[in-house]
Order: structure tokens, then C-alpha cells, then sequence
């Protein structure tokens, strides 16, 4: 089967999200759409969907025009599609998300053919090694697996096209990769996928064609051997450096030292930390690897005190934080991104000026005797909405418009505002485009540059090595080996398995 | 992932009416695909901003600022709550009019020879609506056919005087619904308050001026300790702010209605469940002389007003009760201790509460009896929602409401017309902002950015 879309325009308003775009899909092959947040390549298969109306250009089936009314004709024509979010519902089991829509009865009674769905669920699990349990109850799942449930329901209405919108931003490392060989076996199986992507190295794993949108418009097409740093600079429409500009470290005496620290989670009685010591020096950048919920995100909770400790003890400059309130921590000169921005750093229906005081407000200059100064919060918002390229319409514009590029930058203004011992960033570029990232980036090394003891918790391995003087790699809430960056990719990957350093050395 | 994430992990969601940078705008519109797409069309008109080129600055964010201003401001019109809290008083008032046509009873009788004379129906509805606006009007704001001035303005001070109660109330629920705490107990806090209030207004016999004051103090002090209750269990253990105010309410009224078994509460020689009447010492002094009974307290409600707004736009504490009202994770991640806010917010919402209690035994009744909260407690839930919980929102709710209730003895004397009806008003307009979208399909507004991603 053959998928082409002819001059695609889709506007809103004066906005047009899709100019003009040409791609076209063959049977057995892999098509990226690469392109930036916002670039359009949702709203193109939005269109292809059926969800948009299209304001010009044409759907063709093998050279067939063809229309879609809604994801009913899409999907009775052929083509599936898994969103970013999933479309599951938590509490049924596999076979039963997999028959919903698509419901067959027996009997006189009309009774569910749950038992059809279920041999369903199992012939395509076998087929391309999903390891999917029909009977599983969708929830306890991982995203990873959810994420096959979706793609298993696709198929199981008989999908010749799949599409896959930015499939990894929820997975890990390994299931990445897993996700990857699944869409090769796809595409040797005859099913043409096309992968919705802003991340450039799964686009040349497994990329047969690379279209590229910008604003709107095809900016080009690339060969899947063209390098990282070309089809960045397609994408972002300007040289992008893919690598970060970093002096060697001047390392100082010790900053913070966690010793043997240990948190269990008070409702489930897990071991979440477990006897984790480690230091890190003025000046230097320790990044903490590990397959996520490994207690990385713990570790840099419980060091602020938003978890508390159960024993153990953590030291910045001398003074124990364990015990201590959360506003203390954040006062001794801790500076705190919180893995979930929208959860935990910003509050979306405040202004952007509010979010900028939102650990501030307390002290002079911006209040003064429990009476904030609206002046001073006005200034400083400005002041920081200027250093740090904050694009909003204004300070008094509500945070939650604004994109995940710079909400982030909001939260990282506010946190690099104080003066810091120790700056604790968890996730601090996840989601963000190229040229985001690259800006937070190179704010993280300033801070380092400028005598800052630094914690960066990441699931990407490329931010890792990116950042990193020196790698501590986590693993069931223990630290498996602290070791040097130039350590490779595959050894790395080892040590976040469990392997490689053994339980004396970790305590 | 939980739930909560997957709604507030799109922060490009939310597509502002400012028209945010282009790229940005633009990915909004992806994201909220759904069968919503129409209305998704319509919001999309704003995001007119000319496309940033490059990685450029702030130059080009003062460009995108400009050019939609005119549409922006007419937009913020068209999707702000006032309008909507508007249209639902409007479209209360059109059914509460079908509901006076057909209580009236002239209406009923012409309606029996509807077929014959189908125009003595329809005189007879205009009527019976003309006379029954014209009742509310002459009942809460003018009475146009008094013979002094103090007679055609007494009404409106009459409206004034019903409404402190629900200022008072009004204001400490909006500061919890702000905080993120519904709070249902003004009822009993209202009752604790006014106990209190009420003791001290007539068992002790303290010099003029201070006597007020005590008093005064006493019935904010009574709501506080009823407010401070489900404060604490919900810092403390978690417990349900709405399960436990209701309870406490159930128990105020039957602590009151034990309290006036006992002598001390009674009047000597009655075994009456009614206090004696307060000490005049304790009394708010009438604001406008004895021709009227608008008090000294609508004074001091307003003047809480202001405190109540000071205090939450321009103190810290209010920062801190919004942000932990928004985003308790985000609060308390930024160093906001989220327990002590709770226990706060509920306290001055309880104190509040009390003061309402205050105009009812030191203003208007004099008297403490089990039926001196009336329905001011769940009024003044209204109030509050009407009001978006700012504080001047409830100052216009409350004397909206105050004029309803005071228009009640007029619309039955001149219009003939059961005072029910009133409260059947109230009550739709209560079930129209509960229902936003509803009143934006009658009147077809657009909807705020804001609704549109729930519904995506």
C-alpha cells in the first residue's frame, strides 16, 4: 500500500500549521517526520487522522483520493496510529482495550468474545515478541509495554500504515531500543511506519526516508546517514552544536556528601535508597545515571528533604540537611529542578512573574514584613525574562501557556537567581527541543564554572556524557559504580542493568 | 504516569489569548487533538503572532504583544467568568419569569379560556411579570412610591443589612476555595461564632465600646475554633475537609440547640430556647440612625473586604495559600509549608464565618436561637462561587443575594406571588454557574483556553 499526501495545508486562523506539505509512504518502510515542538507534524497526521479538515491538498491510497471523515474512516482504511498519550483505558485488561471499538459477540446471549480478542492479543505478542499477557490489567503495566498494547491494537485492526507519535518521550533507554527493533520487524512484516520524532538519533537508527518540517513547511529531506549535526541544523533552521562547550573542571574541596543514606517509602515499606554514599566537589558536575525508578528521583528529593531520610546522613558545606524543612534546604543554598515541571516547578495558573518568586517571595527585596513588593517582582521578571529568553507574550502571561521549552527556562531562572552551594537538576531537558536544550545546558556549566556543586539526574545517555565530569550510575536505589566519562556507551548501559560492581562496594 | 500528568504534562495545552510566540501556538493546536478540533479553530484566531525568525529575543516577543492587542482584550471579555456569571444571573431571571407566570394566579384563571380569548392570557402574563419585577425592584433598591426619601431608600439599606452576613461568610469561603479547600462548615462556624458572640454580648456587662469589641472578638474566636478543627484533621491525617465540615455542622446545631436548654442561655423565668436579648453595649450602632437597620457591621464587612484582599494579593501568606491552592506539589517543593496553610486558610475562613454570625445576634436579631444561621452558611457558598471568590465579586453577589432575600416580603404582599420564588432564582443561578458551558451554548460564547484541553 501506498500513503500520499499532496500539498497538505492546515491553518487556524492566520496561523498556518501546515503549508503545503508532501510526503508520501510505501509499504515495508520507515518514514521519520523530524521536526521541533511546534514544527507541525502533529497537525499533519492530525490531518491524516481525520481529527483536522485539511483547508487544501489531498489524502491518496494508491494514487486513490480518499477522505476521512474521522479516525473511524482512518482506521477502516488502513491506518493506525498511537498517540503520545495513550489512549488506554487503565483499568480493563489487554484484550479488553485491544477489543474496544471493535467489540464481536457470541452466542444468543451476545456475551463479549473476550476469548477471540484474547487469541488475538496473543498470535501478534507471539508474532513479533511483545510479550504481551492478554489477561494482564493495563495499569500495572510499564509505559514501555503499554506503549505495545497500543501498537498490538493498531495491528489487530489490520494497520497497513502505523503511526507512531513521539513514541520514546515516555520510554527508557532500553525500551527505546526495544521499541526500535519492534519497528523494524514491523517494516520487514510490510507495514509502513512513520515516526513522529524530535530525537535525531533514533530518526538515523532506523529511518528509511527523513522528511524534515520546519514551521510549517517541508524543509527538506535527508538520507538516514546524514549526520546529527546536519539534520539539527535542518531543524532548527541555524548551525546547531550538538556537543557542549566545557572547560576541564576546576574542582574544589568537598561540597556535599551523602553518606549511607538510606529512604524507605512509608507506604509500601520498599527500600527506595539503599546505604547510598557519595560526594561531590565545588566546581564539578556529577551526573546520576540509571533506568528510570532506580531512586535516582528519590535521591535528589530526599537531599533536598521533600522525602524524608530514614537514616543516613547528608552534609552540604559542613551542615546536616536530613531533618531540616524544605525552605531551610532551599535557604542554605540548594537550587532545585524538579523532574516534573509542570507537577512540581511551576505553578501553571500563576504568572510567569509570580513563578519566577515562587521560592523567593519570603525575603527582601521582593517583600519586605509579609508584603510583597509588586514592583520588585515586576522588575525581576522582566530582568530574568530578558537573560534567560523566556519567550512569553508577557510576565503577567499564565505559565501554562507558555511551551515546556520555557516553562523549564522559568524554573531555572528562579532557581539560579540565589546564590548556590549546590544546584540539583532532575530531567532538566526532557521534552525540550535542540535549541532549548542547548541553552540549559550551557547555564548548568556556568553554574559549575562559577564554584557550583552540581547534581544532574538523567535518563539520557547523551545528556549524561554531555554534562558529566564524573557518572553515578544507580540501580534498585543503590549507587552499582561512580566511574569517569569516558566510560563507553556499552558498559554504561551494563552498569543500569545491575551488572558490574558488587553490593559491598555500592554500600 | 498517573492521570493527573497526562492533564498537566501539556503545558503547550493551554494556548493562551495572548498569542504566544508562533512555534509555540503552534504546538498547542497539536496537541489538543480531539474531536474538539472545531472549537480548537475558533481559539486559534489569536494566535496571529508573526512568526519569530531565527532564535531571536525579546524584540521579536514585544512585536508578538502588539499585534493582537485589540482582539485580545475583546476575547478576554468574551471568555472572563464576569460575563458568564452575568449571563447565568440573566438567564435565572428569564426562567424564574416563566415560573412567575404560572404561579400567578390571574395568569391561571384567563388560561382556563386560553382558546376563546388567548389575549387575556398574554396581558395577564405581562402583568404578572411587570408586577413582579417591579416588586423586586421596589423590595431591594427603590421604593418609588414612599412619601419621604428614607421610605424610598429603605429598601436598598434593607438589601445592605441582609447582605453583610453573606460578605462576612462569602469572604472566608473564597480565601478556601482559592486555597483549594472547599469549605462547606461556615454554616456551624457561623453558629459557633454567634454563640460565642451572643454569650458575651449578654451575660457579661462590660463598659460601652469595649463591650462591642469583646463581643466582637468572641464570635470571630468561636468560628476560628470550628474552622480550626477540619483545618487540623486535614493537615494532620488527611480527613476530608467537605465530609468533615459537614459533620461539624450537624454538631454545631445540636451543640446550640442543647446550649439554649440550659439556663444560662435562657431568658429568667422562660424555658424558651432563645438567649435574652444582648446588652446594647454589645450591639453594632445603627449606621443610619433608628429609621433604618442597616448596622455598623456592613462597615466592618467591608473593611474585611479590603483585608481580604491585601491579603491575598499582596501579602506572602496569600502568595503562599494561592500557590498551595494551584499546585500543592509546586508549593511545597518551593519551600511552602502546605499543612500550616491549610490549617491557616481554615481559621480565617472560620473566623469569618463568626463575624457573619456577629451581624446576625449583635446586629439584626439581638438574639441567639437555633434558627440564627438560617441558610446564610450555604448562601454564602453561593456567594462566594459568584463571586469567583475575590472579594469585591462578593460584596456584588452577596448584595445581589441580600436583595433577593429583602425583595421576598414585597413580591408577596403587592404581587401576590409565593416568596419561594426567590429562592427558586437563587437556586438557578447557582445551577448556572455550576454549569458554564451551558450558559456559554445558550449564549454561544466561546470557551477559555483553559476548558477546551479538559474537554481534549
Amino acid at each position: 500500500m501506498k500513503l500520499e499526501l499532496r500539498e497538505i495545508t492546515k491553518r487556524f486562523g492566520d496561523f498556518t500549521a501546515n503549508d503545503a506539505i508532501s510526503i508520501t509512504v510505501e509499504s515495508g518502510t520507515v518514514h521519520a517526520l523530524l521536526g521541533e515542538n511546534g514544527a507541525g507534524k502533529s497537525t499533519l497526521m492530525n490531518v491524516l487522522f481525520g481529527l483536522y479538515d485539511a483547508d487544501g491538498g489531498q489524502i491518496l491510497l494508491d494514487d486513490e483520493p480518499v477522505t476521512f471523515a474521522g479516525p473511524g474512516d482512518a482506521m477502516a482504511a488502513g491506518i493506525g496510529m498511537v498517540h503520545q498519550h495513550f489512549m488506554l483505558v487503565p483499568v480493563f485488561t489487554v484484550a479488553e482495550n485491544v477489543m474496544l471499538g471493535h467489540e464481536q459477540v457470541k452466542g444468543p446471549a451476545k456475551m463479549l468474545d473476550v476469548a477471540a480478542a484474547r487469541a488475538k492479543v496473543r498470535e501478534l505478542s507471539d508474532r513479533f515478541g511483545f510479550d504481551i499477557d492478554p489477561d494482564a490489567i493495563v495499569e500495572n503495566l510499564s509505559v514501555g509495554a503499554q506503549q505495545r498494547v497500543e501498537i498490538i491494537k493498531a495491528l489487530s485492526r489490520d494497520a497497513k500504515v502505523l503511526i507512531l507519535d513521539e513514541p520514546t518521550a515516555v520510554l527508557t533507554p532500553q525500551e527505546t531500543d526495544e521499541l526500535l527493533e519492534i519497528v523494524r520487524q514491523l517494516r520487514d512484516s510490510g507495514t509502513a511506519v512513520v515516526l513522529i520524532t524530535h530525537k535525531l538519533r533514533e530518526v538515523k537508527a532506523v529511518a528509511d526516508t527523513i522528511t524534515v518540517i520546519r514551521r510549517g513547511k517541508v524543509v527538506g529531506t535527508a538520507e538516514p546517514s546524514a549526520s546529527q549535526e546536519e539534520l539539527a541544523s535542518l531543524m532548527v533552521g541555524r548551525d546547531v552544536s550538538m556537543t557542549v562547550d566545557k572547560d576541564e573542571a576546576q574542582v574544589g574541596d568537598t561540597m556535599l556528601e551523602v553518606s549511607d543514606l538510606t529512604v524507605v517509602d512509608e507506604d509500601s515499606q520498599v527500600t527506595v535508597l539503599d546505604n547510598v554514599s557519595f560526594e561531590v566537589k565545588r566546581g564539578e558536575i556529577l551526573a546520576v545515571a540509571g533506568v528510570q525508578g532506580n531512586g535516582q528521583t528519590e535521591l535528589a528529593e530526599a537531599i533536598l528533604g521533600v522525602i524524608a531520610a530514614s537514616s543516613g546522613s547528608v552534609r552540604l558545606d559542613g551542615d546536616e540537611l536530613t531533618g531540616r524543612s524544605i525552605r531551610d534546604n532551599l535557604e542554605a543554598g540548594i537550587g532545585f529542578v524538579p523532574e516534573d515541571r509542570t507537577e512540581d516547578g511551576v505553578v501553571a495558573t500563576f504568572t510567569v512573574a509570580n513563578n519566577l518568586i515562587l521560592d523567593l517571595y519570603q525575603g527582601a527585596p521582593y517583600s519586605r514584613r509579609g508584603a510583597i513588593d509588586p514592583k520588585v517582582v515586576t522588575s525581576h521578571a522582566e530582568e530574568q525574562v530578558e537573560r534567560f529568553d523566556v519567550r512569553t507574550t508577557s510576565i503577567e502571561a499564565l505559565t501554562g501557556s507558555l511551551s515546556g521549552g520555557n516553562q523549564q527556562k522559568v524554573v531555572l531562572a528562579r532557581e539560579l537567581a540565589r546564590d548556590l552551594k549546590l544546584l540539583i537538576a532532575s530531567q532538566p531537558t526532557r521534552g525540550l527541543d535542540v535549541g532549548s536544550i542547548e541553552f540549559v545546558h550551557k547555564r548548568i556549566i556556568e553554574e559549575r564554572d562559577k564554584g557550583v556543586a552540581v547534581i544532574i539526574v538523567s535518563s539520557e545517555l547523551d545528556e549524561v556524557y554531555a554534562l558529566a565530569d564524573r557518572i553515578a550510575v544507580m540501580y534498585h536505589g543503590r549507587i552499582v559504580d561512580i566511574v569517569e566519562p569516558d566510560t563507553d556507551r556499552d558498559t554504561l548501559g551494563l552498569m543500569m542493568a545491575g551488572a558490574h560492581g558488587d553490593e559491598e562496594e555500592a554500600a | 504516569m498517573s492521570d493527573r500528568k497526562k492533564k498537566s504534562g501539556k503545558p503547550g495545552g493551554t494556548p493562551g489569548p495572548e498569542g504566544v510566540d508562533a512555534p509555540d501556538a503552534g504546538e498547542a493546536h497539536e496537541d489538543s487533538a480531539s474531536a474538539s478540533a472545531s472549537r480548537t479553530d475558533a481559539s486559534a484566531v489569536d494566535s496571529t503572532a508573526p512568526e519569530p525568525e531565527g532564535a531571536g529575543g525579546n524584540a521579536e516577543s514585544a512585536a508578538v504583544e502588539e499585534a493582537p492587542k485589540s482582539q485580545t482584550v475583546l476575547r478576554e471579555i468574551l471568555e472572563s467568568s464576569t460575563l458568564v456569571v452575568i449571563m447565568a444571573i440573566v438567564a435565572s431571571l428569564a426562567i424564574g419569569g416563566i415560573l412567575i407566570v404560572f404561579a400567578d394566579e390571574q395568569v391561571r384563571e384567563a388560561a382556563t379560556y386560553f382558546f376563546a380569548r388567548p389575549g387575556d392570557t398574554f396581558s395577564a402574563m405581562g402583568d404578572a411579570l411587570g408586577s413582579a419585577y417591579s416588586a423586586i425592584f421596589q423590595g431591594a433598591v427603590l421604593n418609588f412610591n414612599a412619601d419621604t426619601f428614607a421610605g424610598m431608600i429603605r429598601p436598598f439599606t434593607q438589601t445592605l443589612t441582609m447582605a453583610t452576613p453573606l460578605i462576612f461568610a462569602g469572604l472566608g469561603l473564597g480565601i478556601g476555595f482559592r486555597a483549594g479547600l472547599f469549605n462547606i462548615g461556615a454554616q456551624g462556624q457561623l453558629l459557633i461564632g454567634a454563640t460565642l458572640g451572643a454569650y458575651v454580648g449578654f451575660a457579661w456587662h462590660l463598659p460601652w465600646g469595649i463591650h462591642l469589641i469583646v463581643a466582637i472578638l468572641g464570635c470571630a474566636l468561636g468560628g476560628a475554633i470550628w474552622g480550626f478543627i477540619p483545618g487540623f484533621l486535614k493537615a494532620r491525617t488527611g480527613a476530608h475537609e467537605v465530609i468533615v465540615t459537614i459533620m461539624l455542622n450537624y454538631i454545631a446545631l445540636n451543640l446550640v440547640a442543647w446550649l439554649l436548654t440550659l439556663e444560662a442561655f435562657q431568658r429568667e423565668g422562660s424555658d424558651n430556647p432563645i438567649t435574652p436579648i444582648v446588652d446594647e453595649t454589645a450591639q453594632y450602632p445603627l449606621l443610619l440612625g433608628s429609621g433604618f437597620n442597616l448596622h455598623w457591621g456592613f462597615v466592618l464587612a467591608l473593611a474585611c473586604a479590603w483585608g481580604v484582599w491585601w491579603l491575598m494579593e499582596r501579602s506572602t501568606l496569600g502568595f503562599e495559600l494561592r500557590a498551595v491552592g494551584a499546585n500543592p506539589h509546586a508549593a511545597r517543593t518551593a519551600g511552602m509549608n502546605v499543612s500550616k496553610g491549610y490549617i491557616l486558610v481554615m481559621v480565617i475562613a472560620g473566623a469569618l464565618a463568626g463575624l457573619a454570625g456577629s451581624a446576625q445576634v449583635l446586629g439584626t436579631e439581638k438574639v441567639l436561637t437555633t434558627a440564627t444561621a438560617g441558610s446564610l452558611g450555604f448562601d454564602a457558598i453561593t456567594v462566594a462561587l459568584l463571586g469567583r471568590s475575590r472579594p469585591v465579586g462578593t460584596i456584588m453577589a452577596a448584595i445581589l443575594f441580600g436583595g433577593l432575600r429583602a425583595a421576598g416580603p414585597t413580591l408577596q404582599v403587592q404581587a401576590g406571588l409565593p416568596v419561594d420564588i426567590v429562592f427558586v432564582i437563587q437556586a438557578l443561578i447557582v445551577l448556572f454557574i455550576a454549569a458554564p458551558p451551558l450558559v456559554r451554548s445558550i449564549f454561544r460564547l466561546p470557551a477559555p483556553a483553559h476548558e477546551k484541553e479538559v474537554a481534549a
